[in-house]
């Protein structure tokens, strides 16, 4: 059976342009960066390369790009330094939709006595930054909030937010993981001090991050050791991946177009007629601004998991907010955070696009799903009232 | 991805007995929208009233919920009341081949159902919360209040299903799985029911073989010592045994922690009181 696959804000297929450009660097062009031969050194212009790649995606520039190991990696470092550059400053501020890489970290933080400020979302998943601006103080390290939200595409308003806290005096992170690629950034205009990436959210191999530092952002690195990347994270450079990461990147500069464009019109073909072929649903979100190639869409009286098995024996591919695909008994922190009505939490599902996906695979969507919902809301003992007037 | 069995899959994809009953002698309704899980059981008897001839239900829930209401409806039919109200969660499971460890509440969800409908239909009492839904006059003290959980109920399963962790407790019935606040409670009824257990098997045994003393270290450590420390962030690994002496070495939290003597002491009071009294136990670095 060929994969529908439409669960890119997961993990997306490396691009075989991507794998090419890496494919050299493991049984033939193995050197270590750091080596003084012309074996290492050949690498080394390879890795100065992907890193000015990586730049320009961003607009910054190739000495504020910071190689790591993944997303979750970036936002621990980042957090983590800004705690050890201010040790007198002990509060942190956040929003309660981050990821686990920053929300898990941060309510650790409170168990060594540190203050943590998890910002509300409204109902339809937005921040409010009235509430930022009243909860950063002279006491605030650092404020993380993310760029886009992983399960509903909802984009935060992350330069007005940065502006307020470098107001404030305090560091400002983002974990950008779902944003790059997606929707333009420009570094070199912007007051954001650090940012979180991930290789295989953009088509790059999983194992390969990157933390954008600003210049003149004071910096403390998580792993210690060599020189590498400037002193800001040792440990000998992922040549392959980072290769692999630059190559990504000028391909996300070159396709960004074609994301707001021609994703953006199959996302939206998708939410209209899944909205109008299946009764009582509710886009998570709808009312935001969201990336052009996410749909988090919820179904009255049905169950997650039952949905996502059924998709799956036709080929398709998509994740759900609900509790029992991640084994946790409650629906997902970002759901119960923007108060969706529990009737429709638990049947919440996320189809993300990347530009691989066609008109044929959501042509697809649209055929399968309307019908499965159908025979499981006819399993439910819930809202059969509400069905018998269909 | 669930590691469900073929069966489970099967019976996903194909339900038996998915439905009501409009004329049903009883029926069972335990779960909720807000839990994530419900599950309505209907049931028709013969005119003795005594065997049940039809069952049907309607699930709402993930696909080991659908799959458990389908084994369940088959497996009862056929079955007296009698019969039926022995049928236990572990039965369901293993008519599935098996269910994930993190899956068992959805055929505790079907045990219940079905003990709920009895007690409906015999006018008693059930050993289950009563949701809003549910009218059914229940037994003991509500523990888990997300879940509407009681004692009484968590002890069944909890004695059932031989459970000796916080963690296996949430598996099987929710209980804990969302604010937490009732965790030191069920750490409490899962002491008390082993307890009670301990007490009519008159465990401590006067004297032990080797292997059957080294089997029991072993045991005790996995079930009473080790969850202990966890719950701290803590943890150990038993390095060896010698005749009476017990070496250990602390991991984790308790790696290099300060009170490592203390832990220590706590291991041994536990061995001599479940093992041998004249149990020696020694801090080693390994």
């Amino acid at each position: 059976m060929k994969e529908i696959y439409l669960d890119n804000n997961a993990t997306t297929k490396v691009d075989e342009r991507v794998f090419e450009e890496m494919r050299p660097y493991f049984c033939e062009l193995y050197g270590n960066p750091s080596s003084m031969h012309f074996f290492g050194g050949q690498v080394q212009k390879k890795v100065d390369e992907a890193r000015g790649r990586v730049a320009a995606l961003l607009g910054a520039l190739p000495d504020e790009i910071v190689f790591t190991a993944c997303g979750t990696e970036s936002d621990n470092s980042a957090i983590r330094s800004a705690l050890e550059v201010f040790p007198e400053k002990r509060h942190v501020v956040t929003s309660r939709v981050e990821h686990p890489a920053v929300l898990t970290q941060c309510r650790n933080l409170t168990k060594r006595g540190y203050r943590v400020t998890e910002l509300n979302v409204d109902g339809e998943g937005r921040l409010d930054l009235k509430e930022l601006e009243a909860a950063v103080d002279e006491d605030t390290a650092i404020v993380s909030l993310m760029y886009a939200n992983n399960e509903t595409g909802v984009v935060f308003p992350i330069e007005e937010a940065a502006r307020i806290v470098k107001a404030k005096g305090a560091l400002f992170h983002t974990d950008a993981v779902q944003a790059v690629g997606k929707i333009p950034l420009n570094m070199a205009e912007s007051s954001i001090d650090m940012l979180s990436l991930s290789g295989h959210k953009l088509h790059a191999p999983k194992g390969v991050g990157v933390l954008y530092v600003r210049r003149g952002t004071p910096f403390r690195p998580m792993l210690v050791g060599g020189h590498q990347e400037r002193g800001r994270r040792a440990g000998t450079e992922n040549t392959g991946s980072i290769i692999a990461m630059g190559k990504a990147c000028e391909l996300a500069h070159l396709h960004m177009d074609e994301e707001s464009g021609r994703v953006r019109q199959m996302r939206d073909r998708l939410e209209r007629e899944l909205t109008a072929l299946i009764p009582n649903t509710r886009i998570n979100g709808g009312g935001a601004e969201r990336l052009p190639n996410t749909l988090s869409i919820a179904m009255e009286f049905v169950e997650g998991e039952g949905i996502l098995l059924l998709l799956s024996e036709k080929g398709i591919c998509a994740s759900s907010g609900s509790a029992c695909t991640s084994g946790s008994l409650e629906p997902s922190h970002v759901l119960r955070a923007m108060g969706v009505p529990f009737t429709c939490a638990h049947g919440s599902i996320r189809f993300s696009l990347s530009r691989f996906t066609t008109d044929a695979e959501i042509d697809a969507v649209i055929k399968e799903l309307p019908p499965i919902i159908k025979r499981l809301r006819d399993m439910s003992p819930f809202g059969r009232e509400f069905l018998s007037k269909q | 991805m669930w590691d469900y069995t073929d069966k489970v899959k099967e019976h996903f994809l194909n339900p038996r007995n998915v439905g009501e009953i409009t004329d049903a002698d009883a029926v069972g309704e335990v779960g909720s929208l807000a839990c994530g899980d419900a599950l309505k059981l209907f049931i028709k008897l013969d005119e003795q009233k005594e065997r049940i001839v039809d069952a049907k239900f309607q699930t709402f829930g993930c696909g080991s919920a659908i799959a458990s209401s389908s084994a369940l409806t088959e497996m009862v039919k056929g079955m007296t009341l009698d019969e039926a109200m022995a049928v236990t969660n572990q039965e369901i499971a293993d008519f599935l081949g098996g269910l994930p460890e993190e899956k068992m509440h959805c055929s505790v969800m079907g045990q219940e159902a079905l003990e709920v409908a009895i007690a409906k239909f015999r006018g008693v009492a059930a050993p289950k919360h009563d949701h809003s839904h549910d009218h059914v006059e229940t037994e003991g003290e509500v523990v888990c209040k997300c879940f509407g959980l009681t004692d009484v109920f968590l002890k069944k399963v909890i004695l059932s299903n031989k459970l000796h962790t916080a963690e296996q407790v949430t598996h099987f019935t929710k209980a804990g799985g969302a604010c937490g606040g009732c965790i030191p409670k069920i750490k409490e009824l899962i002491a008390e029911v082993m307890g009670e257990e301990k007490k009519a098997a008159q465990e401590k045994p006067a004297k032990l073989t080797n292997l059957r003393k080294m089997q029991l270290i072993q045991e005790t450590l996995e079930n009473e010592v080790r969850p202990q420390l966890w719950a701290d962030g803590g943890d150990l690994e038993l390095i060896d045994i010698d005749g009476n002496n017990v070496q250990v070495a602390f991991r984790k939290a308790c790696a290099g922690c300060a009170s490592s003597g203390y832990t220590a002491k706590f291991v041994e009071q536990k061995l001599r009181e479940l093992v041998s009294s004249d149990i020696n136990v020694q801090e080693v670095q390994g």
